[in-house]
């Protein structure tokens, strides 16, 4: 039986080598319960090193242009990569 | 009135840069000690019992009152109440003048209680997901939230988090919420009677309590009904002459209005970092009529169209 831990990474820019700025995690394994502002200090410091870890990407936000007359405006965070690790359980 | 401390120049461009001020143990101990005994014994954890019944009996028997959303500021809190007595205190008057201007309207307030985790029996101790109050806000104009810390505030009892320089942003309140973590993010550890002055826009949530004492923070927003322009200390708003050098320096340079306001946050993603510096010109502008100022060239760049002149 198998079960999935996800790690979401907000990077500086659209490069995987770039500096996280946000994350979280979530763990579906049941062994650990993360929660908003539980972490002062990310867990990688680029996307790229959390790929060393064994952490596998999965998706990554669009590039996306910007509509005119909304370019100055912002919202969320745009540079988002979802990871996993597909951690065995007993049955 | 005329003698408000006013909030100066320094003071509002940080505001307008990182979306709050914070004044540590400004609220004497005899207006904290009043406030406690008006919220009144918080009931020890009864098993079985549903926190929600519990936080209800709080907010029924706490003499605080249920005031109607729109009411001036002014008539708010009955004479001599502890809120009553803060919100005049100079320094707490002066800063509200500052932000929101003359003849403020309520909006709401609250008490927010959090619970040890003796009193989630059945459920589990967990801290509010980061959000940004209200809804979707468009406007330059923004409300001021006044976040009050009676007692103390340890580390393990939480304590209100929240992100500097994320109030520009225009977010759905917490459609946000996927972000557990963010670079730069505070949390209010503090002593007594400290305040915490909040641009409406940022985002926050609180932390999940997990001594064995109760805390609580008490939360009024404000309106501004007339205006919100030129209000502060204007004597310490210095005139611009010219433009910083930028980008080639061959030191730091002066603390400036300037200085703050192109001061990043850890969290900032490098290309939308300098659209909010643009965001802060636009909000400094705004608050000081100055609908020419710029900050290390960004605005002046993009607004230089020479075939239009």
């Amino acid at each position: 039986m198998q079960r999935q831990k996800v790690l979401v990474l907000y990077l500086a820019n659209s490069a995987l080598d770039s500096p996280v700025v946000a994350w979280a995690v979530y763990d579906g394994t049941g062994a650990t319960r993360t929660m908003a502002g539980d972490q002062d200090e990310p867990p990688f410091a680029t996307g790229v090193e959390a790929l060393k870890a064994g952490w596998r990407l999965f998706q990554a936000a669009q590039i996306l242009p910007h509509n005119r007359g909304q370019e100055f405006e912002l919202s969320y965070l745009k540079y988002e990569f979802f990871f996993e690790q597909l951690v065995e359980m007993d049955a | 009135m005329r003698d408000l401390p006013l909030l100066s120049a320094e003071q509002m461009a940080s505001f307008v840069a990182r979306g709050f001020l914070r004044f540590d143990a400004v609220v004497p101990d005899e207006i904290n000690q009043q406030f406690i005994d008006a919220i009144g014994e918080i009931a020890p954890a009864v098993p079985g019992q549903k926190l929600r019944r519990t936080y209800g009996e709080i907010l029924a028997r706490a003499d605080i009152p249920q005031v109607a959303a729109g009411t001036p500021l002014s008539g708010t809190y009955p004479q001599g109440s502890a809120i009553e007595r803060l919100l005049n205190l100079p320094l707490v008057a002066g800063a509200i003048r500052s932000l929101v201007g003359e003849a403020p309207v309520f909006d709401h307030h609250f008490l927010h209680v959090t619970f040890p985790p003796a009193y989630h029996e059945g459920g589990e101790s967990v801290s509010q997901h980061t959000h940004q109050d209200s809804t979707i806000d468009p406007r330059q104009a923004f409300d001021l939230q006044i976040m009050y810390y009676p007692h103390k505030v340890t580390r393990p009892m939480g304590g209100t988090r929240f992100v500097p320089g994320t109030h520009l942003r225009k977010v759905s309140e917490v459609a946000l919420g996927r972000y557990q973590n963010i670079r730069g993010q505070q949390h209010m550890v503090c002593e007594a009677g400290t305040l915490l002055f909040l641009h409406s826009g940022i985002w926050h949530g609180g932390g999940v309590n997990l001594s064995d004492e109760t805390r609580t923070m008490f939360k009024v927003r404000i309106n501004p009904s007339k205006t919100q322009v030129r209000q502060f200390d204007l004597e310490t708003l210095k005139p611009q002459t010219e433009q910083r050098p930028i980008f080639y320096l061959k030191g730091p340079l002066p603390p400036s209005v300037e200085q703050t306001l192109m001061t990043p946050e850890p969290w900032f993603e490098q290309d939308t970092g300098r659209l909010e510096f643009v965001n802060r010109i636009q909000l400094w502008r705004y608050l000081t009529d100055d609908p020419t100022y710029d900050a290390d060239y960004w605005l002046t760049r993009l607004e230089n169209s020479p075939s239009m002149a």
